[in-house]
């Protein structure tokens, strides 16, 4: 376990090290959540709420949203997808630790950094530039934290399962980029889930996103109250909880089939 | 007519290599469409809960991204040089270019051109069919001139703007991240302008001119007169943002000394 903990705080540190490629960062987020303010302003127009959400909550909506993203938000399908190419992925499997936690465990000291040194420093200036709404009840601010952690396991566990589609694939660069469109959609970064027309959200409750961006995103804003946040969040771990299968099980018949491109 | 040809030239070997992994090929299409079938699934979206969006209809803020996709995609097959800076100063790869005799920018937009992303003036063009018909709009046969004088305008002031960021370059070679914070603000140019705020709209306009590449030239087929004054300043916007921008190139190159071998 101690291994696992080191590996956070290297991949932390190693953040560290390089911040100020952050700073820019924190603009860009700043410019996509200023147009989506806009815009959403836009839509609602004279309207007192949609779909449940006035417009403040939807502003606080668009904000955490891409403040989460910056949390759960990582490369490690293409790090892997690397590491398979150049044939360093041999190597890392005769090491004494698990490849695919070791991932995680990266992903998660990046995640931890940007949480601290981007989200927390950027939520306070979109705060100042935008009308944003805080819960003042902990209990809100304690739920929407379990519920980041799991939209970061979700999320990582696709990104395990992009970056291990290499090993049948060869180059998948493009799946990696379909896989990021797909997400910023379907997980309801770009617009709430309860805005989709009822088909379409009949077909998201069978896929895993909504749990990446949605859920958290509707607790941190209180559109969902009462026992809804519970089924959601139980939602999350049901889904983090099955994802392990598809992972082990690719895992598995990539070990067997590992062709070293070079290396 | 000798750049012509070299052009033609630099376009047949990256034809070839293009060819030899076709599959890469079609999955860079294929996510470029879907890239753009996400945008025009949220504006679908948002229309079901809204009639108007500051008094323009679902098809007209179609219209106007599929309008803004013609130039975007000529911008994007040609000029990829946001990372200049990295590729050509740092790695020292101007040296070598600066010794040919053909115009360096000429050169590296020959190099890094892309030309599968011309595929989203189709995308763009099937937009704007959809929308027109859905909305009645009428075509007169010289607006076929006006429409290529609208998405130059567009493309060239695209260019102009990122040209300009990368000549900065050649005064400091330092990191910047300007440029993937230009293709954010860029997206501000898709939706009518009149939403911003009275400070983003003039940035928008006299800044950054964004907005001359979807909005207001898109309002000049949507019949909406009183942004036509706006529309027809699209060409000169260009033509203004693509000198400025190939002037500020041209003294670079002369202070440029190279980063050492």
């Amino acid at each position: 376990m101690s291994k696992y903990i080191e590996m956070i705080r290297v991949r932390f540190l190693m953040m560290l090290a390089y911040r100020t490629n952050y700073y820019s960062g924190i603009l860009i987020y700043s410019i996509n959540i200023g147009a989506y303010y806009f815009l959403w302003t836009a839509i609602y127009g004279g309207k007192e709420e949609i779909q449940g959400l006035s417009v403040l909550q939807m502003t606080t909506y668009v904000a955490v949203a891409w403040m989460a993203r910056a949390f759960y938000f990582n490369n490690i399908d293409r790090e892997i997808a690397n590491e398979i190419k150049d044939g360093k992925v041999a190597i890392e499997m005769i090491r004494p630790y698990n490849y695919l936690g070791m991932k995680t465990m990266q992903g998660l000291g990046e995640g931890l950094f940007r949480l601290l040194f981007f989200s927390v420093p950027g939520m306070f200036i979109v705060a100042l530039l935008f009308p944003i709404s805080f819960s003042t009840n902990i209990v809100t601010w304690g739920l929407f934290f379990v519920s980041l952690m799991f939209s970061f396991i979700v999320n990582t566990q696709i990104n395990l399962l992009t970056g291990i589609m290499t090993f049948f694939l060869f180059n998948n660069s493009g799946l990696i980029r379909a896989k990021r469109v797909v997400i910023d959609l379907f997980s309801g970064l770009l617009l709430p889930i309860s805005f989709y027309p009822l088909w379409a959200q009949s077909v998201m409750t069978y896929l895993p996103f909504q749990a990446i961006s949605y859920i958290p995103s509707m607790i941190f804003t209180e559109g969902f109250v009462g026992s809804e946040i519970y089924t959601a969040i139980a939602l999350q771990a049901f889904w983090a909880l099955v994802l392990i299968i598809p992972i082990q099980l690719l895992w598995l018949l990539a070990k067997k089939q590992l062709i070293v491109q070079g290396g | 007519m000798f750049y012509v040809s070299i052009f033609f030239q630099y376009a047949s070997q990256y034809l070839k290599t293009r060819l030899t992994y076709r599959v890469d090929t079609v999955v860079e299409i294929f996510s470029d469409l879907l890239f753009q079938a996400v945008n025009l699934i949220f504006i679908l979206v948002v229309f079901g809960h809204t009639a108007l969006l500051s008094g323009w209809s679902r098809e007209e803020i179609i219209f106007i991204y599929g309008f803004f996709l013609v130039p975007y995609a000529l911008f994007s097959s040609f000029f990829n040089i946001w990372d200049f800076n990295d590729r050509y100063i740092v790695k020292g790869e101007m040296d070598r270019v600066l010794t040919r005799p053909i115009h360096s920018l000429f050169q590296i937009i020959m190099e890094r051109m892309e030309l599968e992303s011309l595929f989203g003036v189709i995308t763009g063009l099937v937009i704007m069919y959809y929308a027109g018909s859905a909305l009645g709009l009428t075509i007169a046969w010289y607006d076929i001139f006006i429409f290529i004088a609208m998405v130059l305008g567009g493309a060239f002031i695209y260019a102009g703007i990122f040209i300009s960021l990368a000549s900065i370059g050649f005064w400091s070679d330092s990191r910047t991240d300007i440029m993937p914070m230009m293709y954010n603000i860029g997206n501000y140019g898709r939706y009518p302008v009149d939403i911003y705020h009275r400070v983003i709209r003039y940035i928008l306009t006299w800044i950054l001119p964004f907005a001359f590449v979807g909005v207001y030239p898109a309002a000049y087929f949507l019949n909406r007169e009183e942004w036509y004054f706006y529309a027809f300043l699209t060409p000169v916007m260009g033509m203004i943002f693509l000198s400025l921008a190939i002037f500020l190139w041209n003294s670079g190159v002369k202070k440029y000394r190279g980063a050492g071998n």
